[in-house]
């Protein structure tokens, strides 16, 4: 019944999902789906072309493939050059492998010395790569930020990697869809970061398993590009493979005159196929959730996963008023691994470094954000505060409009570059024992480095932190004079 | 999996580990990452759990005397596998031994790559897994007997039913490949880029 199917109001996911058959699932195999855009980088593809070659096989569609390194690659301040080896070994044979298997399979590659190197969750969308209706994969759980563009990005596996060298497709089956309904307006000092701190605490970090979140509603359609990279890159956290935002204007604005993407008709096309796209008015979820942000305040989190997290004035939970055992046990471990006190809030807690990056919130209205708080004011003596830019083309924008110096002038480091602090894989890290303001989207347990530990939380909110020393609300730094 | 391992129920010991949220950072540490191979990872499973940060081994963790080999599943929480796509971390439970990992819930990433690397997820409904996580802690020696053709696992006297993708179990059961699968089907991948991808956008 096909006729009937095309008739169907039909979510946005549905829609992208019905492109991409190259064959549909049945009861007893999963779907063959078609994939446009895939992103490679250094860490979890060198077993996939490893087993690529053992098959004699090629990479199917070099043209759809992108790559990067941006894991393991350092980011001290001039180590973006070639000329530089990687100091440690592991990662320089990591990169250089990646360097190679490009080179040998025709894959485009932005690696070290290339001025578009980056994140990358952070180029693609940058080079207009990601395009509304693609299906995108990449071996890293975070390619749910591709979404914010109305892009179906999800994670996969190093096999699966291989999968898609080899065939350009993946074996899936259909996710369920969940609407997560944003409304409201979101006050100053308030951002993205916390919008998406706070879903992950209303459906836990297991809450959206098994779906793909659409997130709606009047406070998403008032994020720019950049916010809602922001809100798709954390969907993940809730336990979602994949989170959408319908595209729109402030997507095509966004996408126009990019590199990659179309231009003259072939553009008019494009923007009147992508503006269909959005889901169907009477198109049903399978779940739906409504969050109003008119009174968010800045989000923190307090413990070691990404759904601990509560406004910053709040006390932190008291693993005895806990609903189930599990629950005052993890709460019991939050607070000892972490050395903080509950039933009391955060504020005036002392940080020792704060990390302003990963694909999260490095881009240039994070750095914008942070620097508009800084300007003028210093690094607390007992914080080192860690600038990193999500992309090549971050860092030289940040610097054309002097953000580098601000950051520099308060005493923080501006490098190169990278996932750097945000998985601690190139040296990049926190020591045991001490505390962290991250933007970065995890806070689990040693992520940063053994025995760190982690409060995830905004730019905006971190940058404070670095000026006070300790974790403060942001908002008594707004518009104060300095 | 080629090997007729799953075509007969099997019995192993398990290891308890009854945490919601284990994730791939802990179960691979990402300083474990830089490889560019997938073997010899078992030793780094669970590191920072079996180590403290300043080296010193941390008799507290429930595995901490476990050898290698010496059991076939693991028994968790909910949510298991959650956090990073990294295939490491079934690369470095399978290498350890195990099979077969219980628990309530699976992270929807961990599951797929568990499955393509022969390492089990079983699913288990609130009761039948409280009921277990009980006689395991009572009779750490027990064997589970896991059997996937009929979709059950037998411990004791009870016996509990769990859900597997039919394709997956297939796959499992027969040695089916599936990147085999999918290069069986070039024709229709190159039919559908034919049709659709005329224009060299996306889709
Ligand atoms: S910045 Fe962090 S979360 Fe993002 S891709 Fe890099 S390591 Fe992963």
């Amino acid at each position: 019944m096909p006729a009937d199917r095309a008739r169907r109001p039909r979510t946005l996911l549905g829609k992208i999902w019905d492109q991409h058959l190259v064959t549909a699932e049945t009861p007893a195999t999963p779907a063959v789906l078609y994939v446009d855009l895939h992103l490679v980088h250094e860490v979890t593809s060198p077993q996939a072309f490893t087993a690529l070659e053992a098959r004699g096989l090629r990479v199917r569609r070099p043209d759809r493939t992108i790559a990067t390194a941006d894991h393991s690659v350092p980011t001290a301040p001039g180590t973006h050059s070639r000329a530089l080896p990687i100091a440690d070994p592991a990662a320089a044979l990591q990169v250089e492998r990646l360097e190679a298997n490009c080179r040998r399979h025709g894959v485009p590659l932005y690696g070290r010395g290339d001025d578009r190197q980056g994140i990358v969750h952070v180029i693609a969308p940058e080079l207009g790569a990601t395009q509304p209706g693609m299906t995108v994969v990449c071996g890293d759980s975070h390619t749910s930020t591709h979404g914010a563009l109305g892009a179906l990005g999800f994670g996969i596996g190093t096999s699966e990697v291989g999968h898609v060298l080899a065939t350009q497709c993946l074996l899936q089956r259909r996710p369920r869809s969940m609407e997560v309904q944003i409304e409201g307006a979101i006050g100053p000092g308030v951002t993205a970061k916390d919008v998406i701190l706070a879903v992950v605490a209303r459906l836990g970090v297991g809450g959206g398993a098994g779906h793909v979140f659409e997130y709606r509603g009047s406070a998403v359609r008032a994020m720019a590009v950049e916010q809602r990279l922001t809100l798709c890159n954390m969907s993940i956290e809730a336990g979602a493979r994949a989170g959408l935002v319908a595209p729109d204007d402030v997507t095509f604005q966004f996408l126009a005159g990019k590199p990659a993407t179309p231009r003259g008709r072939a553009w008019d096309d494009a923007v009147a196929r992508w503006s269909r796209l959005p889901s169907d008015a009477d198109a049903e979820f399978d779940r739906s959730v409504t969050l109003s942000v008119d009174d968010l305040r800045p989000m923190i989190t307090f413990g070691m996963t990404p759904a601990m997290a509560i406004p910053i004035d709040r006390p932190v939970p008291l693993p005895a008023a806990a609903a189930t055992v599990e629950e005052r046990r993890a709460l019991a471990q939050a607070v000892a691994y972490m050395a903080i006190e509950p039933g009391k809030p955060l504020l005036g807690q002392p940080v020792n470094v704060v990390f302003l990056g990963s694909c999260t919130n490095s881009r240039l209205s994070d750095l914008r954000a942070a620097a508009a708080l800084m300007g003028g004011r210093r690094v607390a003596p007992n914080v080192r505060m860690v600038v990193v830019p999500g992309s090549q083309q971050v860092k030289r924008d940040a610097e054309a409009e002097g953000l580098h110096e601000i950051f520099l002038r308060a005493g923080a480091e501006w490098r190169e570059p990278g996932c750097s602090m945000c998985i601690a894989m190139n040296g990049d890290e926190l020591a045991p024992g001490q505390y962290a303001v991250s933007t970065s989207n995890r806070n689990f347990e040693g992520r940063q480095g053994r025995g760190g530990r982690t409060f995830l939380a905004s730019p905006v909110t971190a940058a404070a932190a670095a000026v006070a020393g300790c974790l403060t609300d942001p908002r008594g730094y707004l518009g104060a004079t300095r | 999996m080629s090997d007729c391992f799953w075509a007969e129920p099997w019995a192993g010991r398990a290891l308890l580990l009854p945490l919601d949220d284990v994730d791939t950072d802990q179960i691979i540490p990402a300083r474990y990452l830089k490889g560019t191979a997938r073997d010899g990872l078992g030793v780094h499973l669970f590191a920072d759990w079996h180590h403290g940060p300043d080296g010193a081994p941390r008799s507290d963790f429930a595995l901490a005397d476990v050898a290698p080999g010496a059991a076939r599943i693991l028994v968790a929480g909910r949510n298991f596998g959650c956090g990073s796509s990294r295939e490491h971390a079934p690369w470095a439970l399978a290498d350890f031994g195990l099979r077969a990992i219980v628990a309530r819930s699976f992270a929807d990433i961990f599951r797929g790559n568990a499955l393509k690397n022969g390492l089990l997820p079983i699913g288990l409904d609130a009761e039948p897994w409280t009921v277990l996580v009980r006689r395991l802690t009572l009779e750490p020696e027990l064997e589970l007997e896991v059997d996937l053709a009929s979709q059950v696992i037998r411990f004791g006297s009870r016996r509990a039913a769990f859900p597997i993708d039919p394709f997956a179990r297939q796959c499992l059961l027969e040695g089916v490949d599936e990147l085999g699968f999918l290069l069986s089907r070039e024709p229709e991948i190159a039919e559908y880029e034919r049709a659709h991808l005329t224009s060299g956008d996306g889709g």
